[in-house]
């Protein structure tokens, strides 16, 4: 068995002496795991860091095996990030999100392609933070937790969608949510459009809801909490204006 | 008698192989040798051994190894300077000691924060720290943490930590190794070492 295919490393664990057990959210195979052969050595450190691209080819005797990985470094991002605390947290969260959250071996073609122009913005555009709640919502759809935002889930209207019911993740209108306000999630503008925003109030709202389904919907499936990164992240973006 | 004596070396075989750089083969190697010559090896070793067996303690102040607590470079009044180091553990310690550039304190956290191996600041000793930044006189804290995403992680996390206490926080500089040739250095180091450039 073998196969080409390019991803984005997230997690690294020490295989034995020199080797590494790498797991790779690739396009075409999903996340998936392989040893690296000398990918614990200090030659290999600086390539081998979360949010790497790599080429890989991975090949196993049989389907099931774990196989092993050659790779090729095709871009690093480790560097660019490694002085903004909440880049950092966030790469950590991407991580940690896919790594817990996804299915080994099943594509996701659309998160894949979301998560690398999230990974190369982190830093680079003033409007990532942003990027990256979108990001999250694409990875709740992804697994099946996807919100409606499409109409008012109290009266059917379409526009001036501005809350979320925590309880059914669909939109609620000013006036279909006025009596019980306070109990629902907000709804910025740029999550319902799908478009990136600079406005870091509207940005924490998102991360507000985003969190909430992910903390009350998608984890507790899973058996795990939020990850601590995500934490640090939203810590980090309350601290920026 | 033969055979209890076989075993015993096969045992102590075992045990070195289970030893970082030594596989079973250079374990066998290194135990033929230390047997070959016993009086200049195998005796002066199993004998610091014991000793260090006997006296070795982690320093409670700063999280070294050592044989005494607190350990030798907590007790040197020469080393009261108001740095601390942070490292990520004892072997950086012996790093920073090598190059004899840092004449104050450490602090060893025991390891790095890591979502995926489920380490968080409660398995570090950086509540430690922040008490011994508040109780010591400490001026300057160094982070010396790898230049990996967890090293950062972190970095980032101390400093969110002491952000309240009056102490200076820097870190290690990120860039191209003495003897390192551009071509050699992955991207991200060259990346690293043209935002941290200086004037010349």
């Amino acid at each position: 068995m073998d196969w080409r295919d390019e991803g984005v490393l997230l997690s690294v664990r020490k295989h034995g002496e020199g080797s590494a057990i790498l797991e790779i959210l690739t396009e075409h195979h999903g996340r998936h795991a392989g040893v690296v052969r000398g990918g614990g050595s200090r030659r290999m450190a600086p390539i081998l860091q979360p949010g790497a691209q790599l080429s890989v080819e991975w090949r196993a005797r049989l389907e099931d095996h774990i196989g092993s990985f050659t790779i090729d470094p095709v871009k690093s991002r480790a560097a660019a990030i490694m002085s903004d605390r909440a880049a950092l947290a966030a790469m950590g969260a991407v991580a940690a999100l896919l790594t817990v959250g996804l299915a080994e071996r099943e594509a996701h073609r659309a998160l894949y392609q979301r998560t690398i122009d999230l990974l190369d913005s982190l830093g680079e555009t003033p409007d990532w933070p942003s990027r990256y709640a979108l990001w999250e919502l694409a990875l709740l759809t992804d697994v099946g937790y996807g919100l409606d935002f499409s109409e008012c889930a109290a009266t059917g209207a379409t526009q001036d969608l501005i809350y979320v019911s925590p309880k059914s993740g669909r939109a609620v209108s000013r006036d279909g949510g006025a009596d019980w306000a306070d109990r629902l999630l907000p709804l910025p503008r740029f999550l319902r459009l799908d478009s990136a925003e600079e406005d870091m109030a509207e940005v924490r709202a998102a991360l507000q809801t985003t969190g909430h389904f992910l903390e009350n919907w998608f984890m507790p499936t899973l058996g795990k909490q939020v990850p601590a990164a995500r934490v640090r992240l939203v810590s980090a973006l309350g601290k920026q204006s | 008698m033969a055979d209890r004596a076989g075993n015993d070396i096969e045992r102590l075989i075992d045990l070195m192989a289970k030893l970082p750089g030594l596989g079973p083969r250079s374990a066998r190697r290194a135990v033929l040798q230390m047997i070959k010559k016993r009086q200049l090896l195998l005796n002066p070793i199993q004998q610091a051994m014991a000793n260090v067996s006997a006296t070795v303690r982690e320093c409670t102040i700063c999280g070294n190894v050592g044989t005494t607590d607190p350990c030798n470079l907590c007790q040197s009044p020469d080393r009261q300077t108001g740095q601390i180091c942070v490292v990520a553990d004892v072997v950086d310690v012996w790093a920073m000691e090598r190059s004899g550039v840092f004449k104050g304190r450490y602090h060893v956290l025991g390891g790095l924060l890591s979502a995926l191996d489920n380490i968080g600041p409660e398995e570090l000793r950086i509540p430690r720290l922040v008490q011994r930044v508040a109780d010591e006189q400490i001026t300057e804290v160094i982070l010396a943490l790898n230049a990996t995403i967890d090293g950062q992680t972190t970095a980032h996390y101390i400093a969110d930590q002491l952000e309240r206490s009056d102490v200076t926080i820097s870190s290690l500089a990120q860039g191209v190794p003495i003897g390192g040739e551009l071509d050699y250095l992955d991207d991200g180091t060259i990346s690293a070492a043209m935002k941290a450039r200086k004037s010349f």
